[in-house]
């Protein structure tokens, strides 16, 4: 038992602080005021930035387990944490006047968010196995009445359950394998795993039985094939907003989850899960892609998009060195910022009463509103991998990380299979400047403001991140310093 | 020396004009084509000290730019300039302004975007052929698509978007296996710099895998029998600006990336494969000859004898390693190079001439067909001057630029293999073959309707473009020292460095 120091608090003050907001929120929402959804809107992203406020100092402070043992503050977590912060709070913005206009702005939405976030910093913090996993239910928790919020749409309500029923098929594998881990180690928090690993030998087959069990229910949480059924089906149901929620903040989340179960618990065992990685990876590539192509519905073709990035995600993890993790890292930031950027101009294309979800209701927009065609275009590029955009050089760095290890067979099968996916991204680029102007765009309502601006930022942020992609690059390699 | 980044300025000053005339597109006081031109006039004015202060007579790269870029890689914002590069990037100036003109009358929608696509397309074209690092050449060669993309798919033909969704997926395919190739150079050299490649020394199989991704890259790019199905498309649909940059600049990049890239990083691996290249480029320049002959589209004619016409630009630069086999003089296999090179620039001016003038057949017409034409110089007599000097330079008429190019490279082979050279300069036959009876199914016989008629000779935007390339292929045919002297010096380097075996 380590004793407990109070200056032990600041490293999960941002815990504390969000924590502490959603029950002011809760709170406030029990008074009836004018505009109270916009009260509570504001205190929703004013808890967000106070919570980066003070994750921020954590990243010039040593790496320290508190809590015993149960709660990692390193740089990992921190990184990560400002990226969920930020990334939420754009989902917020493209999420407000949708929600306001669908009649389910409730304060519950805000709230849910907040724990979501929660869960999702526990998650990335978590230094031990039963920590990661209580993040895991927060977060999944949130998300499933978040989906339901919409509850006379009855394909959300679908979603929401198939939603609950594999993610607690995939929480119930995990559990299983920890349990299996502790089984044969006597330890729950990762360092002591990681030490027992590196020192038996006989107890090996068993940790590797429980590693299987954990790749298994983090496959489901990543969305890999073969565990990526409910992607497609969540995504499209999920009223856009929460899609637009789902599909960036828990990716970083699902990152930190790899990075603690994987990358720090068990590297000794590296060259087993190498292989299940490898598998999963090239066939989340392979059917993400071809999948892909045959769909007519914007949010179910992002969906098997997000299951091929999540493939080459895997590819910079499975490399296993300090390079591999970091390009891993790096790709996920950028991934979350297009996937945002993506559901964001589904959002915009949307209005009262139409849910833009065909890709067909994008036609013709480049006649209507040049600059957000633009935007669209440079987001579907960026996920298609073309320079100059900030997808172009999260794959030169997951490829580069495969190729120094040595494998370049499977860059070149990376590759083809990214090519495959241009096609797809080139469509949704044909049908936005090479069509004429479809029936949506007669009576396009310009959402508000604060969208358009943050909208603006996210593509602009793509290309600029493209050109100058060095500064993530090194706060990237930092981390895994 | 001049102090100042001239090769940046080239990149950045018609991106930056490109980026403008988007964001004002809207506004009364600034007319998009004017603009443009403007734009591409200052880019003129940059390579006046490009060429002035050009040291023809080292061998080094020139107006050499490093900047670090993104130091965690090691890739550096290098830029700089050989006797390779110049002529290619005033070529990319030149043919520019034609794409400018070209649209000035017949692209009446989104016209703003038109022109800010051909300028940012002129700036990333600068930068192929400036840069000095791997990832910055890959970052233009795969940016310079999207323009393209856009180009042929907004202001293209009935069929514009297969055609531009092949065009795409073609170029794509091929380089993206190249940047696999890069990123394994720079992992050997511990660095993205060109010259380092260049310097390196590597296996043979290590040579024959990245020969092989490079030649994917640029043989789609040339484009190579059987790869090069997606050029007539591209071509018959883009619009007549599109055409241009596409057979003028697009295709030099291929023949660009063998000079660069291909054969001083992978020599061995040249030397090995040199013989399936130079069958390769025989069936290019004997089969699509024949495919030439049947076209009843223009357009398409003109695409199918740019890939014969590329087929010896291949040809001159493989047919070196022949040449070494044979134990010839090393002068021969620098006239088959110096041959090859010459044949991109003459290329890039007859086939920019030769889709101006369907375009301006096609503005006035909308027809590609040959059937539809006939007596064209009964109305259209200054015009008609022009397209037979045009068809007469593109089957390689002696004092035309299309003559020196073919037959210095024809010379050089001779000493290689004389069959090899027979069977090129027959088709010279062909050439002529499908040149005139273009010529003489378009311009004279009968007319075939009504509507030649009413057509009416060209104006003067026409004529100052037509006359322009008229003047270069004139001056290149007729004094083709200019160019020769130009990259006299980068020859030798890039002969030197073939020659060189990188193994152990």
């Amino acid at each position: 038992m380590m004793p407990f120091h109070f200056s032990d608090f600041q490293f999960f003050l941002p815990e504390i602080w969000v924590a502490g907001a959603v029950c002011v929120i809760l709170l406030v929402e029990c008074f009836d005021f004018k505009e109270k959804h916009k009260w509570i809107y504001g205190l929703t992203q004013a808890t967000l930035l106070g919570a980066l406020l003070l994750t921020l100092p954590l990243w010039w402070m040593e790496k320290r387990v508190v809590l015993n043992g149960m709660f990692a503050a390193d740089k990992l977590a921190t990184v990560a944490k400002g990226i969920i912060y930020l990334v939420t709070a754009m989902a917020l913005v493209y999420a407000r006047e949708y929600v306001h206009v669908r009649n389910f702005e409730k304060s519950e939405y805000y709230v849910l968010t907040l724990t979501a976030v929660l869960g999702m910093m526990v998650i990335v913090s978590g230094a031990h196995l039963l920590s990661l996993y209580l993040g895991i239910e927060l977060l999944s928790l949130s998300l499933y009445a978040l989906i339901a919020m919409r509850r006379d749409s009855s394909l959300a309500l679908e979603a929401a359950l198939k939603f609950f029923v594999i993610g607690a098929l995939g929480s119930g594998l995990l559990l299983y394998g920890i349990s299996m881990i502790y089984g044969v180690s006597a330890h729950l928090d990762i360092r002591s795993v990681a030490e027992f690993a590196a020192e038996t030998s006989e107890s090996r087959l068993m940790l590797m039985l429980g590693v299987v069990f954990i790749i298994s229910g983090l496959a489901f949480k990543l969305g890999s094939v073969p565990f990526h059924m409910w992607v497609p089906d969540v995504y499209q149901g999920s009223p856009t907003s929460v899609t637009a929620f789902i599909s960036s903040a828990p990716k970083v989340a699902a990152f930190g989850l790899v990075a603690r179960f994987l990358m720090e618990a068990f590297p000794v065992l590296h060259g087993e899960w190498q292989q299940f990685l490898l598998i999963l990876a090239i066939s989340s590539m392979a059917l993400g892609n071809i999948i892909a192509i045959a769909q007519t519905n914007i949010k179910r073709m992002l969906a098997y998009s997000a299951i091929t990035h999540m493939g080459f995600f895997l590819l910079g993890v499975l490399v296993g060195t300090g390079q591999g993790n970091a390009a891993a890292l790096f790709y996920i930031m950028a991934y979350v910022l297009m996937s945002l950027g993506a559901f964001g101009m589904v959002i915009f294309m949307s209005r009262a009463g139409v849910e833009a979800e065909k890709i067909d209701d994008f036609k013709g927009l480049n006649a209507v509103h040049p600059w957000y065609a633009f935007i669209m275009m440079v987001l579907m590029f960026s996920l298609a991998g073309v320079p100059p955009t900030v997808g172009f050089y999260a794959k030169l760095s997951v490829l580069k990380s495969i190729i120094d290890v040595d494998m370049v067979w499977l860059a070149v099968v990376a590759v083809i299979f990214a090519l495959m996916g241009a096609y797809y991204y080139l469509r949704v680029v044909k049908t936005v400047y090479f069509d004429a102007p479809g029936k949506n765009l007669e009576r396009f309502v310009l959402p508000p403001r604060d969208l358009r601006v943050v909208l603006s930022l996210n593509g602009l942020a793509i290309i600029g991140l493209g050109l100058f992609p060095y500064g993530l690059m090194l706060l990237c390699q930092q981390v895994f310093a | 020396m001049i102090e100042w980044p001239l090769l940046s300025l080239l990149i950045w000053l018609p991106i930056t004009g490109g980026i403008f005339i988007l964001f004002f597109s809207k506004s009364e006081w600034i007319n998009p084509r004017w603009f443009a031109l403007f734009t591409v006039a200052a880019t003129w004015a940059l390579c006046v000290p490009l060429i002035l202060f050009f040291d023809r007579d080292a061998s080094n790269m020139q107006f050499t730019e490093t900047v670090s870029w993104i130091p965690t890689f090691n890739i550096h914002y290098a830029l700089g300039v050989d006797g390779f590069s110049v002529p290619l990037i005033l070529l990319t100036a030149f043919c520019t302004l034609l794409a400018v003109l070209a649209g000035w009358k017949s692209i009446q929608k989104h016209v703003a975007q038109y022109m800010a696509a051909f300028l940012i397309m002129m700036g990333l074209m600068h930068g192929v052929f400036a840069a000095r690092d791997a990832i910055l050449f890959y970052m233009f060669w795969e940016s310079m698509l999207v323009p393209m993309f856009l180009i042929i798919g907004i202001w293209g033909g009935d069929n514009r978007v297969y055609a531009t969704i092949k065009f795409f997926l073609y170029t794509f395919l091929g380089s993206i296996l190249m940047l696999v190739a890069l990123i394994y150079l720079g992992i050997q050299a511990g660095g993205f710099s060109i010259e380092d490649f260049q310097k390196m020394p590597l296996g043979l199989t290590a040579q024959l895998f990245i020969f092989i991704a490079f030649f994917m890259a640029f043989a789609v790019k040339v484009p190579m029998w059987p790869v090069h199905t997606w050029l007539p498309d591209a071509h018959v649909e883009a619009p007549t600006g599109g055409s241009v940059i596409l057979a003028a600049i697009m295709l030099k990049m291929g023949a660009y990336g063998f000079l660069r890239l291909s054969l001083p990083i992978a020599p061995d691996a040249s030397l090995l494969l040199n013989k399936w290249i130079i069958a390769l480029s025989l069936i290019a320049i004997v089969y699509i000859g024949f495919v030439s002959l049947v076209q009843r589209d223009m357009k398409k004619l003109i695409a199918y004898s740019s890939i014969a016409h590329m087929g010896f630009v291949t040809l001159g630069l493989f047919v070196g390693y022949l040449l070494i086999a044979e134990q010839r003089s090393v002068e021969s296999m620098q006239l088959g190079i110096e041959g090859a090179f010459v044949q991109v620039i003459s290329h890039g001016f007859i086939s920019a001439a030769l889709f101006l003038c369907v375009g301006v057949l096609y503005d006035r017409m909308h027809s590609r067909l040959i059937g539809d034409y006939g007596a064209v110089v009964d109305r259209m007599p200054i015009f008609a001057v022009f397209f037979v000097l045009f068809a007469l330079a593109n089957s390689g008429l002696p004092g035309t630029s299309g003559f020196v190019g073919e037959f210095m490279v024809i010379l050089s082979t001779l000493q290689a293999n004389f069959w090899i050279a027979a069977l090129a300069a027959i088709t010279l036959i062909v050439g002529a073959a499908y040149n005139l009876w273009l010529v003489k199914r378009v311009i004279f016989g009968q007319a075939s309707h009504g509507g030649i008629s009413s057509l009416e000779d060209i104006d003067f935007r026409e004529c100052v473009m037509l006359l322009l390339l008229a003047g270069a292929v004139l001056f290149v045919g007729l004094y083709p020292a200019a160019l020769l002297n130009l990259m006299h010096t980068s020859v030798d380097s890039l002969l030197q460095q073939m020659m060189q075996s990188k193994i152990g």
